[in-house]
């Protein structure tokens, strides 16, 4: 084993992980603000993904791609909480069954619009290529979803640490009841974070999509990834959801270069350590 | 306490008798309503009576499933020698896994049972030398018995599967009705009592977590000789929660409720196929309506009046 050989999977472990911060974060921020286990939300990437690749099909333009993805998907997780889970409060397995019956529909439904081939979403030019320093390649677009998860990264920290609304959400995360009882609506707030993380995981979706691709089954397949990122980060964390798609990418990626056929297990059995070790997570609290 | 079992030897006994006279199709379906049926009801013994949703519980299921599938294929071993590593490996697989998830309680216990049936499904899809990753184990011959008929064909199937169903269910009865079912059933109503009352929460719910676990894995050594194929599809996390469905549907914390359950859920899904390619969206909207308009299960309400 070369140093370019680990250098060049620290990256693109690295990378990874980037991605999955931002499927995880929003996650996180959904189940510590509402408790809800949110099984729809790979489906959320999975549509953003899609709604992305048309938008880039009809007018060409990747901003608006990743725009069109993350409202559209907002919009769909913001009449999914308030139509349908906001009826089902503090319901756990109620909750479960409700998201799986969502993801179940969201899949039927994409295979009906876009089909069952795999796409890749065409990345604008200016992202294409890759930075070579000596006998290493670092592809410019694995560089550029490093870039947006940091910005993205920095603003979550920083709207959740210095803004009135960012309080607000670790209050409702604390101790939702006791939030709402000095005044908070939370409600209000669980939808707006709801909404937040659908168009998170959306983002996720129209960035992964120029990579990984955007295909029928992507929607179940990188939801273990989130729920993996969340457990190990802690639920309702923003620094867990780093440090935890950081380690996950890494670990996944190492897993799959250096023992292929027990990848998933390199993966899923450091979770059960950690968890033996400490149940609520790296940065959890009960 | 003896209607239950009128009930079920009622059902049984008609059951016997239609089979003959059903088609080949109606009467596979009614088999693996039997199989499911265990698979149901053993989720219930931690969902309905402990009051824990798992999420992983296909993982024994599916162990055993393998296990079956890869020592009767590549080993061709017997029926005794597949029946016990079945259930040894399920129960195993049970024991390891309930000593990281017991600790855990409400939603926490849900993910880390979602993310240990996840190393389960890791390992089928991935462990290609030992699994055939996502080539599945296909094959997989009806065992040779002293049984009336050969398995091979529908019927003597369908009566091997009733009289396993049937014990199945009989083990469960006398263990939900034991003092050792009615202990799960006080911590499901209130742990924090029953731990005050000196006994020991952690021990009953492990154990519980077990013996589901080696009833799992009964339903999936069935299912490796029924379906003659074991694939990723039988370890995944939406076949827990199709589970999961059934006994909600059913009604948890009864055992005929969950086998009603998944009779309708297995009816639902090959009839609609027939008729829809859509049958993912209405399955979907299917786990949406019980939970909006039936949050106790649609048997549920009818199979508690009884009492």
């Amino acid at each position: 084993m070369s140093a370019e050989f680990w250098i060049t999977q620290t990256f693109n472990g690295l990378s990874y992980g980037a991605l999955l911060f931002l499927l995880a974060s929003g996650l996180s921020l959904i189940f510590g603000v509402m408790r809800i286990v949110n099984l729809a939300h790979g489906s959320y990437f999975m549509l953003g993904g899609y709604v992305g690749l048309s938008v880039m099909w009809r007018t060409g333009s990747f901003a608006l791609a990743l725009i069109a993805g993350a409202v559209a998907i907002a919009l769909v997780g913001i009449a999914m909480e308030r139509l349908f889970l906001r009826r089902l409060p503090g319901q756990t397995l109620g909750q479960v069954l409700m998201t799986v019956g969502f993801a179940l529909i969201f899949q039927d439904l994409a295979l009906l619009v876009w089909g069952g081939d795999p796409y890749t979403i065409p990345v604008p030019a200016s992202l294409q290529g890759a930075v070579a320093t000596g006998a290493l390649r670092f592809p410019t677009y694995r560089i550029f979803i490093i870039v947006v998860a940091f910005v993205i990264g920095a603003a979550l920290w920083l709207g959740l640490d210095r803004t009135r609304a960012g309080a607000m959400i670790r209050a409702a995360v604390d101790d939702a009841e006791m939030a709402q009882g000095v005044g908070i609506r939370v409600p209000r707030l669980s939808l707006g974070v709801f909404a937040l993380g659908a168009a998170l995981a959306a983002l996720g979706g129209v960035i992964g999509g120029g990579f990984l691709g955007v295909y029928p089954g992507a929607d179940f397949e990188v939801l273990p990834y989130a729920f993996v990122v969340v457990i190990v980060g802690g639920l309702g964390s923003l620094p867990g959801a780093m440090v935890g798609s950081v380690l996950v990418g890494l670990l996944d990626n190492f897993g799959k270069a250096l023992f292929p056929e027990l990848s998933y297990f390199t993966l899923f059995a450091p979770m059960a350590l950690i968890l033996a070790l400490r149940p609520t997570g790296l940065f959890g609290r009960v | 306490m003896r209607s239950p079992v009128v009930a079920a030897a009622l059902v049984a006994a008609a059951l016997a008798l239609v089979a003959p006279v059903l088609p080949s199709y109606p009467l596979t379906l009614l088999t693996q309503v039997l199989i499911v049926a265990v698979l149901a009801m053993s989720l219930d013994v931690l969902l309905g009576y402990t009051g824990l949703p798992s999420l992983g519980h296909a993982a024994y299921f599916g162990i055993a499933a393998y296990a079956v599938g890869i020592l009767a294929t590549e080993r061709a071993a017997g029926f005794a020698t597949c029946l016990l590593a079945g259930l040894v490996l399920a129960t195993a697989t049970a024991a390891v896994f309930g000593v990281l998830a017991i600790r855990a309680v409400g939603t926490y216990f849900l993910m880390i049972t979602l993310a240990l049936g996840m190393v389960v499904w890791g390992l089928a899809f991935r462990w290609v030398s030992m699994t055939k990753g996502d080539n599945g184990i296909s094959g997989v011959p009806r065992p040779e018995l002293p049984w009336p008929g050969s398995l091979w064909s529908p019927l003597p199937f369908f009566y091997f599967a009733l009289v396993a169903a049937l014990v199945a269910w009989l083990l469960l009865g006398v263990l939900v009705r034991s003092p050792f079912g009615m202990t799960l059933k006080g911590i499901r109503e209130s742990e924090s009592r029953m731990r005050a009352l000196g006994y020991n929460v952690w021990l009953h719910k492990y154990l519980a977590f077990v013996i589901s676990g080696l009833f799992a894995g009964f339903a999936g050594v069935l299912w490796a000789y029924y379906n003659g194929f074991v694939s990723p599809v039988d370890v995944q996390l939406v076949t827990s929660v199709e589970t999961l469905l059934m006994v909600a549907l059913g009604g948890p914390g009864t055992l005929a409720g969950p086998a009603l359950g998944a009779a309708a859920i297995v009816f639902l899904k090959n009839f609609v196929s027939v008729y829809t390619k859509r049958w993912l969206l209405i399955l979907g909207a299917v786990y949406i309506g019980v939970i909006l308009f039936a949050p106790r299960g649609v048997f549920g309400a009818f199979t508690r009046g009884h009492r």
